[in-house]
């Protein structure tokens, strides 16, 4: 189902005005009165817009829907294309290549998420990174990090692994001894199934439509 | 119980609310304090590297932040609502319980942040370490508490204004306030792997809460601040709370459509946050308005000057920091780049300076001068000008600073770098950012000089002169 925002937008300012002043009628504009209808009014019909609004935001963003995929996308090649008619970069998802040298299964695919999710709140990562542009602004955004060009370009080689995913595991568990600016992440103490797991949540977050944020990401064409 | 004192004494509640007053100050002072390592970390990345990490020093300074703005407004409510409806807050031993609660409470976790630190990747993390999701880090069993801290708070102006059978406008509104405000505290405690979803129930609190039910509860405080400081009618205090509340929450609450631009969520919030967050600063005009045209009326003259100038402060503080700094990074076509990037702290600070700190620096400068001073005597100090002014300073120099760093890296990073790692890093680097980053550290050190001048003018001002009340003595709890 698509809303058209502009229909939403005046139907809930001409609802909220027609409203106060029908309920408002023999008060003049300056009367206590007025304004507390209109307080009542505005508050329960752009709680009410913002309810419907809800559900249908949450249906569209579940996992497995179009702009949020499901956690075995984690198995798949991701990259980033220019819609030139939408003006903004899609995500798209690719060939099954797996992850960590395996097809992982929904389930699994789950569990490995849900593992990354709870590290990175359990390491407090949004004090210093961003997610989807929200956190502090101490350390990069990690909205794209697994389409980063950084990992192929210096933390392969850094780190010695053959895969990407290995190297950006062995890299969290480290960070420390791979410096990639005066600035340096600590040494968080990450377990090998919970870097594994970090990596997997970023592949994940990387296949999410955000509509082009960020624009033209790594100069996408 | 007592009905309208005497003249001179202090209801229970409002003893407690020196209490909460004097806490939410030291909170301040911590917030100044973990704020200024932060900002210094940005300058020196090896200062406490490993021991005490960026990470932590931010996630103290803003959850100082919260804490000592939610004691300041729970310590206004009571200052006021007895004087608002002629009578003893009901509960005041549950009040009492809920005050030690909470102080308990926020000890054992900063303990734990400062010690403790971080854990492990799961469930037990988040009950009792972390729940890390900023400004909601709080662990789970902190947030349960505070949801319970919040309900006795509700109980107790709801018990007061039933059994004083008086409920005023202002009263009204605060109730609603603080049912909203204590639900949606609860949105902010579910755990999904979604980010999205995440996203979207963490941004109710972030914004709903902080920007909508904080906005109406400060409007009700004010309001109820502006009756005892200027006179003004209760009717017009009246009109304009409910005009507030009619724009805050007509444009607020589908405001939050800012927040849901890139999160995951459909294209239709591009336009309808883009719209209604440009809508915002309305209500904060308003109060400009209002604010000036009501001290014109007075010719500035009061007995208590602090409490007008903060006053003032905070209607200017809000449309400017809220309003006007908001709003440059408000539409998606600007957003898109800038979101991010250190325009968004340049607002924050703004903005609950502006419309938070100020409006609970009026009610302790009224409170105060109950309590010390006879009601039409003046209030003054020489200080309390130099901490406004220099505060004032502070802050909008640590803006102005992070407000320079915020284009560097809205231009080089967003706009010519592809945002990569090595565009983020580039921006970090660029003269312009770094430069911005040593004038908010060097603000922050001129904020910091501030507070304590601030603090030891509240310590002092109004003491030693005679005082002709008797039977107060509550102002050295």
């Amino acid at each position: 189902m698509e809303i058209g925002w502009i229909e939403t937008t005046v139907g809930a300012l001409f609802a909220t005005v027609v409203l106060t002043l029908w309920l408002s009628r023999g008060s003049g504009w300056l009367e206590p009165r007025f304004w507390r209808n209109a307080a009542v009014v505005s508050s329960l019909i752009m709680t009410g817009v913002l309810a419907y609004l809800t559900i249908d935001s949450l249906n569209q963003i579940r996992e497995g829907s179009a702009r949020v995929p499901a956690y075995a996308v984690i198995n798949k090649e991701i990259g980033l294309k220019r819609d030139y008619e939408k003006r903004r970069d899609i995500p798209v998802i690719g060939e099954e290549v797996g992850f960590f040298g395996k097809v992982w299964s929904e389930e699994e695919a789950y569990a490995l998420v849900n593992k990354g999710k709870m590290t990175l709140q359990s390491r407090n990562c949004m004090d210093c990174h961003t997610l989807l542009g929200n956190g502090a602004y101490f350390a990069p955004d990690l909205t794209r990090a697994w389409l980063d060009p950084k990992w192929e370009t210096m933390v392969k080689g850094m780190t010695g692994k053959a895969s990407k995913e290995e190297a950006m595991a062995a890299w969290l568990q480290h960070p420390d001894r791979y410096p990639t600016s005066v600035r340096r992440m600590p040494n968080l103490g990450l377990t090998d199934e919970e870097a594994m797991a970090l990596v997997a949540f970023l592949k994940w977050m990387s296949a999410i439509d955000t509509n082009g944020f960020p624009d033209r990401f790594a100069g996408v064409q | 119980m007592t009905q309208a004192l005497p003249q001179g004494r202090l209801y229970e509640s409002q003893k407690l609310a020196l209490w909460y007053f004097w806490v939410a100050l030291a909170l301040f002072g911590a917030q100044v304090l973990f704020g200024l390592l932060a900002a210094w970390q940005y300058l020196d990345p090896n200062f406490l590297y490993g021991k005490l990490n960026f990470m932590t020093n931010r996630m103290l300074h803003i959850n100082a932040m919260i804490v000592w703005l939610l004691l300041g407004f729970m310590g206004g409510v009571y200052w006021f609502l007895p004087l608002e409806l002629g009578r003893e807050v009901v509960g005041i031993r549950l009040a009492r319980f809920a005050f030690f609660t909470l102080i308990a409470a926020v000890g054992i976790v900063v303990l734990v942040y400062l010690l403790v630190q971080y854990g492990p990747g799961n469930a037990f993390t988040l009950w009792l370490i972390t729940e890390g999701r900023e400004y909601i880090e709080a662990p789970r069993w902190a947030d349960l508490g505070i949801v319970a801290v919040m309900a006795i708070f509700l109980y107790n102006v709801v018990a007061t204004a039933l059994k004083a059978q008086r409920i005023t406008g202002v009263v009204a509104v605060l109730m609603f306030d603080l049912v909203a405000l204590a639900g949606l505290y609860t949105a902010g405690m579910h755990y999904t792997p979604n980010i999205s979803m995440d996203q979207y129930f963490w941004w109710w609190v972030v914004h709903l809460w902080v920007e909508a039910t904080w906005e109406v509860l400060v409007g009700s405080i004010m309001a109820m601040a502006l009756m005892h400081l200027l006179g003004t009618p209760r009717r017009i205090v009246e009109t304009w709370l409910y005009l507030e509340v009619a724009l805050v929450f007509g444009t607020g609450i589908l405001g939050l459509g800012h927040h849901y631009f890139w999160i995951g969520t459909p294209e239709y919030w591009l336009g309808l946050g883009g719209f209604f967050s440009a809508l915002e600063p309305i209500p904060l005009v308003a109060m400009v308005v209002h604010a000036v045209y009501d001290a014109g009326m007075h010719r500035m003259h009061t007995v208590n000057q602090p409490a007008l100038f903060w006053a003032i402060a905070q209607a200017f503080g809000n449309f400017i920091g809220a309003g006007v700094w908001g709003f440059m990074q408000t539409l998606p076509q600007i957003n898109l780049y800038s979101h991010g990037t250190q325009l968004a702290p340049a607002h924050g600070h703004l903005a609950f300076f502006g419309a938070y700190v100020t409006a609970i620096l009026t009610v302790i400068y009224m409170a105060l001068h109950q309590v010390r001073r006879p009601e039409l005597a003046r209030f003054d100090s020489k200080l309390w000008k130099w901490a406004f002014v220099l505060m004032v300073v502070g802050i909008f120099g640590m803006s102005a600073a992070m407000t320079v760093s915020g284009f560097t890296q809205t231009m080089v990073e967003r706009a010519i770098g592809g945002s990569t790692w090595q565009a983020y890093i580039d921006a970090q680097q660029h003269p312009w950012f770094q430069n911005g980053m040593v004038w908010r550290f060097v603000f922050g050190v001129f904020f910091l000089v501030s507070y304590l001048l601030l603090l030891w003018d509240l310590v002092t001002i109004g003491k030693g002169e005679a005082r002709a009340v008797k039977g107060v003595g509550a102002h050295d709890q």
